[in-house]
């Protein structure tokens, strides 16, 4: 029972560093990107290839999340430069990351199985496969929100964040707007496929199908984070992102503990989706009434 | 204050759903733990979509142990699980029957015995609808798996295939691949029909697709330029035969299919994987695991015993395809 518990919040926190990423666009930006559905198994993709390679795991994960910024970048110039909706560039990126995640893996699924990997890296510690997930999750999903909220008090991070908030005052003030969305592209996909290259060493394969419904786990743990633990500041908001993508993964893993009829899953993870997005409304109507007593 | 009563009432009920799964999880241990004395074994099952081949090798694995002794229910207690292709909860699901000890793992499709054996080093997995046990390096040879993965191939010869093409159409000089490019097992079925079609000296037109909807094109695209159609075990076109006979039968092409319900669902003929029966054969495999007969690391992965060349009769005639009579005979 223990175990499932730690390796439950273990995946969450694994999770998490991708729920950051999707956090990043979808309250920063306020734009929906779904390239993520494509950097996220581009990321494994090229980490698994580099690992079949023998090549450190460090070195596989930093250059995930160079090929997720590269990624970024192309949504990023799509939605910037040639005017195309952000929503429409993030699809666009999604289809062409298909045939690039198989280009970067020459077959739809590399196996980790018996290889090197982050996890392998730090069996010297003599823990057991379940404590070192959670210890390298742990270590993801505090250095990814540190670094972003140190990022964040920067000059450009503030830019960034009011580019978001109100793009015709911070463009007032001599700021390039579309530099700054690219900019939030970029960071946002590097991060998410940094979160692919842990998973796919976490779950011993890269797989071409793997980026199916990340985007809606991403959604899902920004907004169950932020109905449950609030988002009144950047570092709140990034604490509750972790936080809600571990209440999500408990929540699929009760679920598929009670033994719930795999057919109907699908069915509830959009209903605990649409409770949690509606929750803010709930809250203000029963507010209000008790404001009007 | 209003905020934080509501968010009070939240985290009580989440709490609450939490607390009735660990109790219901409790309880379920109890009842397996009181069972074990009565030796009823535990089995996982984690199949990775839900789709026909798969669901016919899940169902024929159950049989498979029930023709051995091993009822569900009985002797043996089956938790059945299902990922619904979201890849993110064959975690979930591998690491619950690692934690309940389950005595054995059937696993469905690729990513799910992978998942599976990254999870466990110790509990017996088989595993079926896998087409290259080596590749996914599931196992160290599939001769002698060496570990605890062994299993059923879902493989068959794609020379077979383009033997039975050129015995019903003789004078075929191209033949179309048509296939999924994102899945592994038809990759490799691909590539060495190619190997075998270069020394037939026929020419290879290939048409990938990346979901159902490119499909029509992709065939369409055939049209013309191809004498016959080859569609390897392929989950993507098994669930659109009907989409593909629709434009291959006016246009006279003959399909290929490597699956017995892709054949009778839309295809014209094919040497055939019944799922259905490599389920029941990785059953076998672990009822004798379980009894004690043979471990994974030394039983060799398992082809279909027999291949049965199946012939779809309405296509056929509707193509104009006549079909010499030994092999009618032969077929079914």
């Amino acid at each position: 029972m223990n175990d499932l518990v730690i390796s439950t919040i273990a995946q969450g926190l694994l999770w998490s560093v991708m729920a950051i990423g999707v956090y990043l666009t979808f309250r920063i930006l306020h734009i929906a990107d779904l390239s993520v559905e494509g950097t996220f198994p581009l990321g494994a993709a090229v980490a698994a290839v580099l690992l079949e390679g023998q090549h450190s795991p460090a070195a596989a994960i930093l250059a995930a999340g160079i090929a997720g910024m590269l990624a970024g970048a192309a949504t990023g110039l799509l939605h910037t430069k040639l005017k195309i909706p952000a929503l429409l560039a993030g699809i666009l990126t999604m289809i062409a990351l298909y045939s690039v995640n198989l280009r970067v893996m020459g077959k739809a699924n590399v196996s980790l199985l018996n290889t090197d990997t982050v996890y392998t890296s730090l069996e010297f510690l003599h823990l057991s496969p379940n404590m070192t997930t959670f210890v390298v999750g742990l270590i993801a999903a505090v250095v990814c929100p540190a670094l972003l909220y140190w990022f964040f008090g920067t000059e450009i991070g503030l830019a960034l964040r009011a580019t978001g908030n109100n793009p015709q005052m911070i463009r007032a003030m001599g700021v390039n707007t579309d530099n700054m969305i690219l900019l939030g592209l970029v960071l946002s996909n590097g991060v998410v496929a940094v979160s692919g290259a842990l998973i796919a060493q976490s779950n011993g394969f890269a797989d071409v199908g793997m980026g199916v419904g990340t985007i809606v786990i991403g959604l899902a743990s920004v907004i169950i984070g932020e109905v449950l633990f609030g988002s009144r500041s950047v570092k709140n908001a990034l604490i509750s992102v972790v936080l809600g993508s571990i209440v999500y993964r408990i929540v699929i893993a009760v679920v598929l503990y009670l033994g719930m009829p795999p057919n109907d899953l699908k069915l509830f993870t959009a209903l605990l989706v649409a409770i949690a997005l509606s929750l803010p409304l709930v809250k203000t109507r029963l507010d209000s009434r008790k404001a009007g007593i | 204050m209003k905020t934080l009563h509501l968010k009070k009432m939240i985290a009580l009920g989440l709490g609450a759903v939490l607390v009735a799964g660990v109790i219901a999880g409790c309880g379920g241990e109890k009842k397996k733990a009181g069972a074990e004395a009565g030796k009823v074994y535990r089995i996982g099952v984690l199949q990775l979509v839900q789709h026909g081949a798969l669901d016919a090798a899940n169902q024929g694995f159950v049989d498979g142990l029930a023709a051995r002794g091993y009822k569900d229910g009985e002797t043996i207690h089956l938790d059945q699980q299902n990922a619904q292709g979201d890849q993110s909860n064959l975690k979930t699901i591998s690491q619950r029957f690692v934690n309940n000890k389950v005595d054995l793992i059937y696993a469905i499709a690729t990513p799910a015995a992978q998942t599976v054996a990254n999870e466990t080093k110790t509990i017996p997995v088989v595993g079926s609808a896998i087409t290259d046990y080596e590749a996914a390096k599931l196992v160290r040879s599939n001769d002698k798996p060496g570990g605890n993965v062994t299993g059923t191939t879902d493989y068959i010869p794609p020379k077979q295939q383009i033997d039975l093409a050129l015995t019903l159409i003789p004078q075929a000089k191209t033949v179309g691949a048509l296939y999924t490019a994102s899945e592994a097992n038809s990759q490799v079925q691909v590539k060495a029909m190619k190997e075998y079609a270069a020394e037939q000296g026929l020419t290879v037109v290939e048409a990938s697709v990346a979901n159902v909807n490119d499909i029509q094109q992709a065939v369409q695209s055939f049209v013309g330029k191809v004498d016959f159609i080859y569609c390897p075990t392929d989950n993507t076109i098994a669930s659109a035969m009907a989409n593909i006979a629709k434009i291959a039968v006016p246009a006279k092409l003959p399909v290929f299919a490597g699956d017995e319900t892709m054949v009778r669902t839309g295809g014209t003929a094919g040497v055939s994987v019944n799922f259905y029966q490599l389920g029941f054969q990785s059953g076998e495999m672990a009822a004798d695991i379980l009894a004690g007969k043979a471990s994974p690391a030394a039983m060799p992965v398992a082809a279909q015993k027999e291949a049965k060349v199946i012939i779809n009769k309405e296509a056929a005639a509707a193509i104009g395809l006549t079909i010499p009579d030994e092999l009618l005979k032969a077929a079914e």
